[in-house]
């Protein structure tokens, strides 16, 4: 379950966080404009989410149960900002084409997902790759998005002319609403595996969009019942329920 | 000056729409845009939230961060300071206004894990934004946040009648929609 290679093939494949888990959209559609951008996008989460995983593996012991996700949330924007300056310093031409959402890296729902599901249970080895893993997935998921759009919306790969010299490149795949479409025909692809593998009457229910494709319910479901403590919140309710009463 | 506020104001409701072309604030707008009302909820609570935490965060920029020589520290600051923001709104309407807390309450704990909000705030700093700008900013974001959340629960309201595909039922109709609108949208680069 823990071993090295298990993690970074759970990662990649089994629950990929953009093609299965459709967790942290907002980079995905933002930075795929090409695929070298994709590409460094995703490096540049994977190496925050390998250290962040790291650092809360080794301190889950230390780290009191109630204020977990402020810690979190600090262990990460530390890592980022050291990510973002040394990009700054080595890699200019990344850091200015990926602009804000290196710093917005900090709210990437995946990277709180993992400390939450997995580096705070888990030994700090198995964490690393649980990091490395989830961060190749999203690396790939971001290349090959970024490689679409450019070769739909530009005519190119990595910057190399690929389609010949007749074609009229499509450039709004390279602009926002591209973005969008490409999205949008992922989740009909997902969908249909999802349908199709309910009707043969296997499990699914990994399969999601976003936080289960709603906000109203994301309480519950998604992204902010990691944000808030329940146990806390329930003893809030009680407290108040004594008040009223 | 006057002038130079109002083409913040139209350039980041209109013309580089946070959702549209920023890809910023994306669950909610996916998300709670499903009836009308509740999306304009959503739009108020965020126009509210985002605009105080510009101010605070460019306050704490200015007064706080710049004088020490801090300022590399900033995303840490602003997402702690974000985040303890929307908790004491929070706390602060259901002692106070229990009315507006009642009417916004449920949508506040969804904006903390907005990143349009820390979105504002680190696109202010990067701008060499001053704090009216700042506000200014921060308001005229979540007013283009709100125009094209009420837009796309109007379109989704009527698109509930429609015929779709199995395949592109929930997500990837609502997508190719926000597409569609992001293509309008795309008209008003032209108007600055």
């Amino acid at each position: 379950m823990n071993s090295a290679g298990e993690r970074l093939v759970n990662g990649i494949v089994k629950e990929n966080p953009t093609f299965v888990l459709m967790l942290g959209m907002c980079p995905t559609l933002a930075v795929t404009t090409s695929a070298v951008n994709g590409l460094g996008m995703g490096l540049t989460t994977m190496v925050v989410l390998a250290l962040s995983n790291v650092f809360i593996a080794m301190l889950r012991g230390v780290i009191p149960d109630k204020v977990r996700i402020p810690a979190f949330i600090v262990i990460i924007a530390s890592f980022v900002t050291v990510v973002q300056l040394l990009l700054q310093g080595f890699l200019p031409s990344l850091y200015e084409a990926l602009g804000i959402y290196i710093p917005l890296i900090v709210v990437n729902c995946i990277i709180l997902g993992r400390a939450e599901a997995y580096a705070y249970k888990n030994p700090v080895i198995a964490s690393l790759f649980d990091g490395i893993g989830m961060g190749l997935g999203f690396s790939v998921a971001l290349t090959c998005i970024g490689a679409v759009r450019e070769l739909l919306g530009a005519g190119e790969i990595f910057g190399i002319h690929v389609m010949p010299d007749s074609y009229v490149p499509v450039s709004i795949f390279i602009m926002a609403p591209g973005a969008f479409f490409v999205l949008a025909l992922l989740t009909a692809v997902q969908n249909k595996v999802k349908l199709a593998g309910e009707r043969r009457g296997r499990d699914m229910s990994k399969i999601q969009s976003g936080c289960g494709s709603d906000c109203m319910n994301c309480a519950d479901t998604g992204c902010a019942h990691r944000l808030y403590d329940d146990g806390a919140a329930k003893q809030d309710a009680g407290k108040e329920d004594n008040a009223n009463g | 000056m006057v002038k130079e506020l109002l083409i913040i104001l139209i350039s980041s409701s209109l013309v580089s729409n946070v959702v549209l072309s920023q890809f910023l604030g994306l669950c909610p707008f996916l998300g709670v845009s499903k009836k009308t009302n509740t999306a304009a909820g959503m739009g108020v609570a965020v126009i509210f939230v985002i605009t105080l935490a510009s101010a605070v965060a460019g306050a704490i920029y200015q007064y706080l961060l710049v004088p020490f020589d801090i300022t590399y520290l900033q995303t840490i600051v602003f997402i702690l300071v974000i985040a303890a923001l929307v908790q004491f709104v929070e706390m602060f309407l259901k002692k106070f206004i229990p009315s507006l807390y009642r009417s916004l309450g449920v949508y506040l704990p969804l904006i903390t894990t907005n990143c349009a909000v820390l979105g504002v705030a680190l696109t202010n700093v990067q701008k060499e934004y001053g704090i009216v700008e700042g506000i200014v900013n921060g308001f005229a974001t979540a007013v283009g946040f709100t125009i094209s959340i009420v837009i796309l629960a109007g379109i989704r309201e009527k698109m509930a009648h429609n015929d779709i595909p199995e395949s592109f039922r929930g997500m990837p109709i609502v997508l190719v929609t926000a597409g569609l609108m992001a293509i309008a949208f795309c008209g008003f680069s032209g108007l600055l």
